[in-house]
């Protein structure tokens, strides 16, 4: 037995003169397994062609299609209509980014300059030869810097960190995870000196509220709060 | 010179940043342990009174260090809320770094707390709330005490709770609430017991902590209903002190004696 569900969504283009930020409802038959995005794509496609959303992979990998559902942020595609009881459910924009017009807004600049920020690349003076075999890995230590490799940059863990809303300078729990990820592969010869120079300060890792967030609703479910207490705990450490 | 650069720059002449944010972030939590762990034993001494009046009276005399000296010394009293004080304002000046400084921040802060509904981040909002409100409430109290540590005691705490009743009421919430969700987020912040699986740590301190704040709120309460009574029961007396029941029994045997 199928049901109408509610969509309600912010409409606003920042670039337009004319455009004022307002809501606007769209009232769809719900199909089985039915995801946001599936949900956005028709609206898009049978009513509101102007309405603007992210997407890419529509499985949960590329990050792209994050919004606040509810008030909470989550990847579109993840989130299925029927979990929803009373079937509304209100779209917003994530916050903390550039919106860039309705639910759309730019996280990829904005992790870019992250990614600098932090000096997300190895960095080591060992000369690497390719034509040899490279030097096997402790499977433990491989596994540990895997497991906060899998972050999909969405930019979820941003828009829910109360911290960043109030302080926009702030790293977010991203760019300490990224951190933490070099942190913890011996590829990279940086030392706790060097981190600091990165995130030691009220705008890195001092800033932290551990609000926790970030974690409770990160898609990926990287272990965010614990690799921030870490990285808290060596860099408080520091002489 | 070097720190006329650093203060203008934000790093110093060789390029570095400042530890400070470091220490003041270590000193911030800290201090937020000891005050947090401290009210715990404030709390328990203070509920003495539920026992009875007479071993509370003795422990606020050892405290004036009756163990030591013939006549008890209130200003050891004040000696050690002079050291609880200057930590308060340390604590203060440090979560001070902390709160929205400005409508805006608020504003966004408010808005988000409202739409997300998650329990760490409403919860921070109490504890600024509180942290902002003990500014006032905390100080006055520390300063009441700093100033008359003598009037420690069933009657005294009794005569103070008659007439600032509704003061105590707004801190014992503050104290409690700030203090037990402060422990929570330390536990958080630096990976305290967090085991192998940090999420059900997570679900189980959270548990511990509301038992807490339930505790000591009961008990709070309870003692502030208790020092309130005592208050009413000697109100035709205010500002008399406590004589334990041992120090009458000794004057009435003293008195037999010579009567006989």
């Amino acid at each position: 037995m199928s049901r109408t569900v509610t969509i309600k969504a912010l409409k606003y283009n920042p670039n337009s003169v004319v455009s004022k930020p307002h809501m606007v409802e769209y009232k769809l038959e719900e199909t089985e397994g039915m995801t946001l995005f599936i949900a956005l794509s028709k609206i898009r496609e049978t009513m509101d062609p102007d309405l603007s959303f992210d997407f890419v992979c529509r499985a949960g990998i590329c990050g792209s299609c994050g919004m606040m559902v509810n008030g909470t942020p989550q990847l579109a595609c993840r989130t299925l209509t029927k979990d929803y009881d009373d079937g509304v459910l209100e779209l917003f924009p994530m916050p903390a980014f550039k919106l860039l017009k309705d639910l759309s807004v730019d996280t990829g600049n904005w992790m870019n300059d992250m990614s600098k920020r932090v000096e997300s690349w190895i960095h080591t003076n060992e000369e690497v030869d390719i034509s040899k075999l490279e030097a096997p890995s402790d499977p433990k230590i491989a596994e540990e810097v895997f497991e906060i490799d899998r972050c999909i940059e969405c930019g979820i863990c941003v828009a829910a960190c109360g911290t960043k809303l109030m302080r926009p300078d702030f790293v977010g729990a991203v760019g300490l995870n990224r951190v933490a990820r070099f942190y913890a592969d011996p590829h990279d010869n940086r030392t706790d000196e060097d981190y600091y120079e990165l995130v030691g300060d009220d705008n890195g890792i001092f800033g932290c509220m551990s609000l926790v967030a970030c974690e409770d609703n990160c898609p990926k479910h990287l272990p965010l709060q614990s690799k921030i207490a870490f990285m808290r705990r060596k860099l408080v450490a520091l002489r | 010179m070097s720190n006329l650069i650093e203060g203008f720059l934000g790093k110093s002449v060789d390029g570095k940043k400042s530890r400070l944010p470091a220490k003041l972030d270590y000193i911030q939590s800290a201090t937020g342990l000891f005050l947090g762990l401290f009210m715990w034993g404030h709390m328990f001494f203070v509920s003495t009174i539920l026992i009875s009046k007479d071993f509370m009276y003795s422990l606020t005399k050892f405290m004036e260090g009756s163990m030591f000296f013939e006549e008890p010394k209130p200003g050891l009293v004040s000696l050690a809320v002079a050291v609880v004080f200057i930590i308060f304002i340390v604590h203060a000046a440090m979560g001070m770094r902390k709160l929205p400084a400005s409508f805006r921040q608020w504003q966004v802060y408010r808005t988000h707390m409202k739409m997300m509904k998650h329990d760490e981040t409403s919860m921070w909002f109490i504890q600024a709330v509180t942290g902002f409100s003990m500014f006032f409430l905390g100080s006055a109290h520390l300063f009441l005490m700093l100033t008359q540590p003598g009037s420690i005691g069933p009657y005294g705490s009794g005569d103070r709770m008659l007439t600032l009743w509704p003061f105590y009421l707004m801190l014992l919430f503050a104290v409690e609430l700030h203090g037990s969700i402060g422990l929570y987020r330390l536990c958080i912040k630096w990976g305290w017991f967090e085991g192998e699986n940090s999420k059900e740590t997570r679900k189980t301190l959270k548990k511990v902590k509301w038992t807490i704040t339930i505790f000591f709120l009961v008990l709070g309460l309870t003692t502030l209903l208790a020092y309130l009574k005592i208050g009413m029961d000697h109100s035709d007396n205010a500002g008399e002190k406590y004589h334990p029941t041992t120090q009458i029994e000794k004057i009435y045997n003293a008195n037999t004696e010579v009567t006989a």
